[in-house]
């Protein structure tokens, strides 16, 4: 019994707590390229300095917060007339189509980015289609932009944002529907006063389950952004791999962590209030 | 009917290959408490909804206090209902859930403040606007969804199965209270109900439904003392059912029937054995098996204390009836 409750503890311990008394020591050193590993250990907030007084952190820190928002938004209006619709389906059809919303997750997920490029590329098939049927005579190219960015972040989490809002959206009761209707709400203040109001636990579900991973997102700003979307995913990577700054990206990784508790803790304290409520 | 606040011409609907409502005409007086009533499926429930706009008739048509409602939708129309599961919204007070329908309307934040308490006095629930439906007991649950559709005041009030959640000590209050309300605020109601106690004790006058039909209308008296057909003799309380000719029926209540030991100077009177003995504490039921004959229930009022062993199991005992103590029925 004592050994059951002790393992997920130990793996945490092992798995989550160890690796970041590691990344906090590491963000403390000092980068010592000479040294394998490049790192000096000490107690020097020098890196930390650096993250807030330069303006390339600051610009990828906001760059990455108005991205991962954005397409937040993008995904929850796409997500939720979707978790709608599954929802109100008939209840043999809603297996079929919620595996259609995951289906994606059967192929890989670095594949399925680089089917984005194929298809944004100036030679890839979008454009080739637009070319090919006159529509768009000299299209200009995605691949490289913010808009890629957005695009793949909205394809990759949208499943996320579906998901939770369809959990809540399945479990309301439907005659609260008719109440209103009944009462003189028509259908869109019906939706507004008690569709929207009941299903908000799966919003902010929903929403923190995309924007979170989102704003560290690396591989989308990476293959489909190009070199001029600034994400501090991205900027982790580099002075990880590229500059070997290890002390740097500690930093990096300590205040993305710092960043994201605050709206973990806010969904925490709605998932309690809710749970209270019923 | 001059002037009747509900109209139904030929109205039907159905789902799929069901025939839920089966041309059903129907005349609803103001002011009156209309009980629909009938077994599980009979199209009652389906009824209501088509009066309370949430489905469609296939075909007829619906009137409302003289306006023609049959393609108009629930928001549209001057017709509050109770649901059977409530359907209170469970992210509202009670004080929002009985204002919801009056800010759809737009009225004032004055007008709604003094409307929603004068809804919550009157169903008894002053101090609780501020609980939420689910800190309240199943009683005060009802009370919040008959204030909710009763402050907006409908010219018709639809009630589905309004007691039916209800446990049966409370039932019976609730059951007198509401006609005090119905007949203090003079609005029109119509409940649906499968309990026929309820519906006889409740309405002024009711409809008995069955397959879709509507198979008679009447005051509880002219449906419990005249049943049309031998379904509304049985469905409404307890009916001996004997055929006295081809294709014709005599319906006769257990307590028209008087039990004597000697036969008794009734018009009609048969002899035979006391089966079975039910006594329900105010009254008694015999099955008494006729000499030759189908067994048949008669009652007897406990009026003395000390009446227990009259009869026995066993006991050779005589019917008697008057001539008109029955309903002749053809069908």
């Amino acid at each position: 019994m004592r050994l059951v409750i002790a393992l997920p503890f130990l793996w945490l311990g092992v798995f989550f707590l160890l690796p970041l008394v590691l990344v906090l020591g590491l963000s403390l050193g000092t980068n010592a390229p000479d040294l394998a590993p490049p790192v000096e250990l000490g107690v020097s907030f020098a890196s930390f300095r650096l993250l807030f007084t330069d303006d390339l952190y600051l610009a990828a820190w906001l760059s990455s917060l108005r991205i991962a928002a954005t397409s937040t938004l993008v995904t929850l209006l796409l997500g939720y007339p979707m978790a709608y619709a599954i929802a109100r389906a008939q209840p043999r059809r809603r297996p079929m189509l919620l595996m259609l919303v995951v289906l994606p997750f059967w192929t890989s997920f670095l594949i399925r980015v680089y089917a984005w490029m194929g298809l944004l590329a100036e030679n890839g098939i979008l454009n080739q289609v637009l070319r090919a049927t006159g529509l768009v005579a000299d299209p200009g190219t995605i691949l490289g932009t913010e808009w890629a960015v957005h695009l793949g972040i909205v394809y990759a989490y949208l499943p996320f944002m579906v998901l939770p809002l369809y959990v809540t959206l399945e479990k309301l009761d439907w005659s609260l529907l008719e109440a209103a209707s009944d009462l003189g709400a028509r259908p869109l203040a019906a939706f507004l006063t008690v569709t929207l109001p009941l299903s908000l636990p799966g919003i902010v579900a929903g929403c923190l389950l995309v924007f979170i991973p989102a704003v560290g997102e690396f591989v989308i700003p990476d293959l489909l952004g190009g070199t001029r979307t600034l994400m501090i995913g991205k900027v982790l990577w580099d002075e990880f791999f590229t500059n070997s700054d290890w002390p740097l990206a500690s930093a990096v990784a300590i205040c993305l962590l710092a960043l994201l508790v605050g709206p973990i803790l806010i969904f925490q304290r709605h998932q309690e209030r809710s749970l209270e409520r019923i | 009917m001059s002037d009747p606040i509900v109209k139904l011409e030929g109205v039907s609907k159905r789902f799929g290959a069901v025939t839920a409502v089966a041309g059903v005409d129907l005349e609803i007086a103001r002011g009156e408490l209309f009980a629909l009533l009938g077994g599980s499926g009979c199209g009652k429930t389906t009824l209501l909804r088509l009066l309370a706009g949430f489905e469609t008739p296939d075909s007829g048509r619906i009137v409302i206090d003289g306006q023609d409602m049959t393609g108009v939708p629930a928001y549209l129309r001057p017709v509050n209902m109770m649901f059977q599961s409530y359907a209170l919204f469970p992210h509202l007070d009670v004080a929002g859930n009985v204002a919801y329908g009056l800010k759809r309307e737009g009225a004032g934040k004055a007008e709604i403040a003094e409307r929603v308490a004068e809804a919550l006095a009157l169903v008894k629930l002053e101090n609780l606007g501020a609980r939420r439906p689910s800190q309240l007991s199943g009683g005060q649950r009802q009370r919040v969804a008959l204030a909710r559709a009763l402050v907006k005041r409908p010219k018709l009030l639809l009630l589905d199965e309004p007691l039916a959640a209800l446990d049966r000590k409370l039932r019976e209050g609730t059951r007198f209270e509401m006609v005090r309300l119905q007949e203090q605020l003079g609005l029109t109601f119509v409940v649906v109900t499968h309990d026929q106690e309820e519906a006889m004790s409740m309405a002024s006058r009711l409809a008995v439904m069955k397959d879709g039909s509507i198979v008679q209308i009447g005051t509880p008296h002219e449906i419990y003392e005249r049943p049309a057909t031998r379904f509304v003799a049985d469905f409404i309380g307890v009916a001996n059912i004997l055929q006295t000719a081809p294709h014709q029926w005599l319906a006769l209540r257990p307590e028209k029937i008087v039990l004597a030991g000697s036969r008794p100077p009734t018009a009609h009177a048969a002899t035979g054995k006391v089966v079975d003995i039910a006594y329900e504490g105010d009254r008694s039921l015999f099955r008494v098996a006729i000499d030759n004959g189908p067994v048949m229930l008669v009652a007897t009022m406990n009026v003395a204390r000390n009446s227990d062993g009259a009869w026995r199991r066993g006991d050779t005992v005589w019917l008697g009836w008057a001539d008109d103590a029955g309903q002749v029925l053809d069908e």
